[in-house]
C-alpha cells in the first residue's frame, strides 16, 4: 500500500511534473488566465491520463513495441475528442476559450511520458495510479498559476469579482488599486511558474540539480 | 580611537550575527572598510564598485534637477498659468522657484520609493544569503524615477521595484550576474502592468490624469492633453516642438529623459572618467542614424506615403530621432551597464549599433510602443552574451590558424 501511495503523492510535490519535470509547459503558459479554464484543462488532463494509462496497461502484453506510439496516439486522440465534444455540449463558451489547448491534450509531454515510462510497464490498477497522480501534481500548478494571474490580473476569481468593481471603483480600487495587465500576458505565467519552483526548491534543497 | 575605529571594532564584535550584512552595507557606504587582504599580491584602485556607482549618480543629477524644473514648467504650462519660456532652456521664465517646488515634491516621492523598496530587498537577501549587500542598487534607484512618468502612484512603483529587483536581479544571483538591466525591468513591468498610467497623452504632465478624472465625474474643467513627441507623431500630427527645445528638453516625457543636452553632458562625463563605454554610445547612435536615414530614403523614394500610418515617424528627419523620446537618455545610461552590455570591444560595436537600429525600427513600426529603445536594450540585454561567445571564439579561430601556420 505504501509503495502505491507513493504514486499518487510522489507527482503532486517532490516528482511533479511540471516544476520538477518541466513538461506540459505550453498549456501551463497559455490557458492560465482564468482560474476556471486552469481547473477544466486540470479535469480533461485527469480524464485522458487516468483513462489513458488503464487501457494502456490493459494492452502492453499485445502492442508490438514497433508501433506502440502510434497506438498511444489513437488512444489518447480518442480520448481528447470525447473530452472535447463533451466541453462543446455542456459547457460552450468554456470551450471556446481553451479553444485549440483541449486538442492539444495530445501533444501533452506529460500524457505521452506516463504511458511510455510507466503504463507500458505496470498493471492497470498501479497505471491508474499513476495517471491520476501526476494528471493531480499538473492541476495543482495550473490551479494556482491561474489563481493568482486571474486574482492579480482580472481582480476576480472564477468570475467573481473579489477586489470590487474596477469601473465603479468599489472595494480596492476605491484606494487607487489598478488590475496587473502583465499577469494577464503569458510572460507572467512563465515567470509564477518560475516562482513556484524557486520556493519548492528552497523549501527541499535535494531538489537542487547542478 | 576615532568613529572610523569604534565602527570597525563593533563590526569585529558582531561578526556572527545574521544582521550584519544590513550594518556594513550602510558602513562601506559612508566609510572606506579598512580591511586588508594577506596574501598574494594586490593593485589597490580607487575605483572600486561603490565609485564606479557613485560616478555614474553624478552624471545623472543634471538629469534629474532638469526633470523637476521641467515638470513643474509643462504642469504649470498645460494649465495655462505661463506663457512658453520664450527664451528656452537659457530663459529665467523656466528656471523658477515655482516650477521647481511643483516637481521636486512629484520626484522626491519617486526617489525615496524607489531607493527605499530596492535597498530593502536588496538588503533582506544579503541577510538571508549572508553575503554583503552590494551596491548595485544605487544606480538603479536613481535611474528609476527618471525614466518613468510624472504621475506614476507610488504603490505602483513599489511593486515594479520589488518585482524588478527580485525577478531581474536576485534570482539571478545579485548585482553582476543579472541577464537584464534592472531598471528596465521594472520600467518594462510597469508598461505592460499598467500601460494607463505609461503611455497615452494624459500622464506625461502633472495633473493631467487628475483633470481627467475630473471630467469623467462630470466637473467642468479643461482637459489637458501633455502628448510626447513620438505620441504625435505615431498619430501623424505634427511634432509642435521646435528643435531647439527637443534638444534643451522643454517638452514633456519621463522625468528625466527630456534634456538632450545634459544626457550628451553627462555622457561625456562618463566617457572621460572611463565608466561608461563611448563604444556603445557611438555605435548605438550611429545605428539609429542608418536606420533613420533607411526610412527617410523609403519616404523620399515614394513608397510610404502621408495616408500611411507609418509616414510620421518615418518621415521624421533621421537626426531628429536622436532628440526625442528617451533614446538618448537610454543609450547613454542604461545600455552602457557594464553587466548586461557586451564585454568584448567588438562585441560593443555590434550591440550598440543593434540597440539604435532596433529602437527606431520599433518606434516606427510598432505604434502601441512608442518608444523603442527600452524594448531594444532588454533584447540586445539577452544576446550580448552570445555576441560575445561568437567574437571570442572568432579571435580563437584566428589565432589557432597562426598557430598551424607556424607549425607548417
Amino acid at each position: 500500500m505504501g509503495k502505491d501511495s507513493r504514486l499518487i503523492l510522489d507527482p503532486l510535490a517532490d516528482n511533479n511534473p511540471i516544476t520538477i519535470q518541466v513538461l506540459g509547459i505550453c498549456s501551463a503558459l497559455a490557458i492560465t488566465a482564468e482560474l476556471e479554464a486552469s481547473i477544466v484543462m486540470s479535469i480533461s488532463v485527469l480524464f485522458v491520463l487516468g483513462v489513458g494509462n488503464v487501457v494502456i496497461s490493459l494492452m502492453r502484453n499485445i502492442i508490438p513495441s514497433k508501433i506502440r506510439i502510434i497506438v498511444q496516439l489513437i488512444v489518447v486522440a480518442t480520448l481528447v475528442i470525447i473530452v472535447d465534444l463533451v466541453l462543446k455540449a455542456f459547457a460552450y463558451e468554456l470551450s471556446k476559450t481553451l479553444s485549440v489547448f483541449v486538442g492539444l491534450i495530445i501533444t501533452n509531454c506529460i500524457i505521452m511520458g506516463r504511458f511510455e515510462a510507466f503504463a507500458l510497464g505496470n498493471s492497470p490498477w498501479r497505471s491508474f495510479l499513476d495517471g491520476i497522480g501526476n494528471a493531480l501534481g499538473y492541476g495543482v500548478i495550473l490551479i494556482i498559476v491561474g489563481f493568482f494571474r486571474e486574482l492579480l490580473g482580472s481582480g476576480t476569481l472564477l468570475g467573481f469579482p473579489v477586489l470590487g468593481d474596477p469601473i465603479e471603483k468599489t472595494g480596492l480600487y476605491a484606494l487607487g488599486y489598478e488590475n496587473n495587465g502583465f499577469m494577464l500576458l503569458s510572460p507572467m505565467a512563465l515567470i509564477v511558474v518560475g516562482i513556484i519552483i524557486w520556493i519548492q526548491r528552497t523549501k527541499n534543497k535535494a531538489l537542487i540539480e547542478d | 580611537m576615532g568613529l572610523k575605529q569604534n565602527l570597525h571594532n563593533f563590526r569585529q564584535k558582531n561578526k556572527d550575527k545574521k544582521w550584519l550584512p544590513a550594518f556594513s552595507a550602510i558602513h562601506t557606504f559612508l566609510f572606506l572598510p579598512n580591511e586588508t587582504t594577506h596574501n598574494g599580491t594586490h593593485i589597490k584602485v580607487a575605483d572600486d564598485l561603490k565609485r564606479t556607482m557613485n560616478t555614474v549618480i553624478m552624471a545623472m543629477i543634471p538629469c534629474l534637477i532638469f526633470g523637476m524644473f521641467n515638470a513643474g514648467y509643462q504642469h504649470h504650462l498645460a494649465f495655462g498659468e505661463i506663457t512658453q519660456a520664450t527664451g528656452g532652456f537659457f530663459s529665467s521664465e523656466f528656471w523658477t522657484l515655482d516650477n521647481f517646488s511643483v516637481g521636486f515634491w512629484k520626484v522626491i516621492p519617486l526617489v525615496i520609493v524607489s531607493y527605499v523598496v530596492g535597498l530593502a530587498i536588496e538588503i533582506l537577501f544579503a541577510i538571508k544569503n549572508s553575503h554583503e549587500v552590494e551596491e548595485g542598487y544605487l544606480v538603479t534607484g536613481m535611474l528609476v524615477p527618471l525614466i518613468v512618468p510624472i504621475d506614476t502612484p507610488l504603490w505602483m512603483l513599489a511593486v515594479a521595484v520589488a518585482f524588478g529587483v527580485v525577478i531581474g536581479k536576485e534570482v539571478f544571483g545579485g548585482t553582476g550576474m543579472n541577464i537584464l538591466n534592472p531598471a528596465l525591468t521594472i520600467r518594462a513591468f510597469l508598461f505592460f502592468a499598467y500601460p494607463t498610467w505609461m503611455s497615452g497623452d494624459k500622464v506625461w504632465v502633472h495633473g493631467a490624469v487628475e483633470q481627467d478624472q475630473l471630467i469623467a465625474a462630470g466637473q467642468n474643467v479643461d482637459a489637458i492633453s501633455g502628448e510626447t513627441i513620438l505620441g504625435s507623431l505615431a498619430q501623424n500630427k505634427e511634432a509642435g516642438y521646435e528643435i531647439m527645445d527637443m534638444f534643451y528638453g522643454l517638452i514633456p516625457g519621463s522625468v528625466g529623459e527630456t534634456s538632450t543636452l545634459l544626457i550628451l553632458l553627462g555622457g561625456l562625463f562618463l566617457i572621460f572618467t572611463k565608466i561608461g563605454s563611448w563604444r556603445i554610445m557611438l555605435s548605438s547612435v550611429i545605428g539609429a542614424l542608418v536606420m533613420g536615414l533607411i526610412f527617410n530614403g523609403v519616404v523620399s523614394s515614394g513608397w510610404i506615403t502621408e495616408s500611411s500610418k507609418f509616414y510620421g515617424l518615418m518621415s521624421t528627419e533621421f537626426w531628429h530621432h536622436l532628440l526625442i523620446g528617451g533614446f538618448a537618455f537610454g543609450t547613454v545610461f542604461m545600455a552602457t551597464d557594464p553587466v548586461t552590455a557586451s564585454q568584448t570591444n567588438k562585441g560593443k560595436w555590434i550591440y550598440g549599433f543593434l540597440v539604435g537600429f532596433i529602437s527606431i525600427m520599433i518606434r516606427v513600426f510598432n505604434p502601441a510602443y512608442p518608444e523603442g529603445v527600452m524594448l531594444a536594450i532588454l533584447l540586445m540585454n539577452v544576446f550580448a552574451p552570445t555576441i560575445d561567445h561568437y567574437v571570442v571564439q572568432g579571435n580563437v579561430k584566428k589565432r589557432m590558424k597562426r598557430v598551424k601556420a607556424k607549425v607548417a
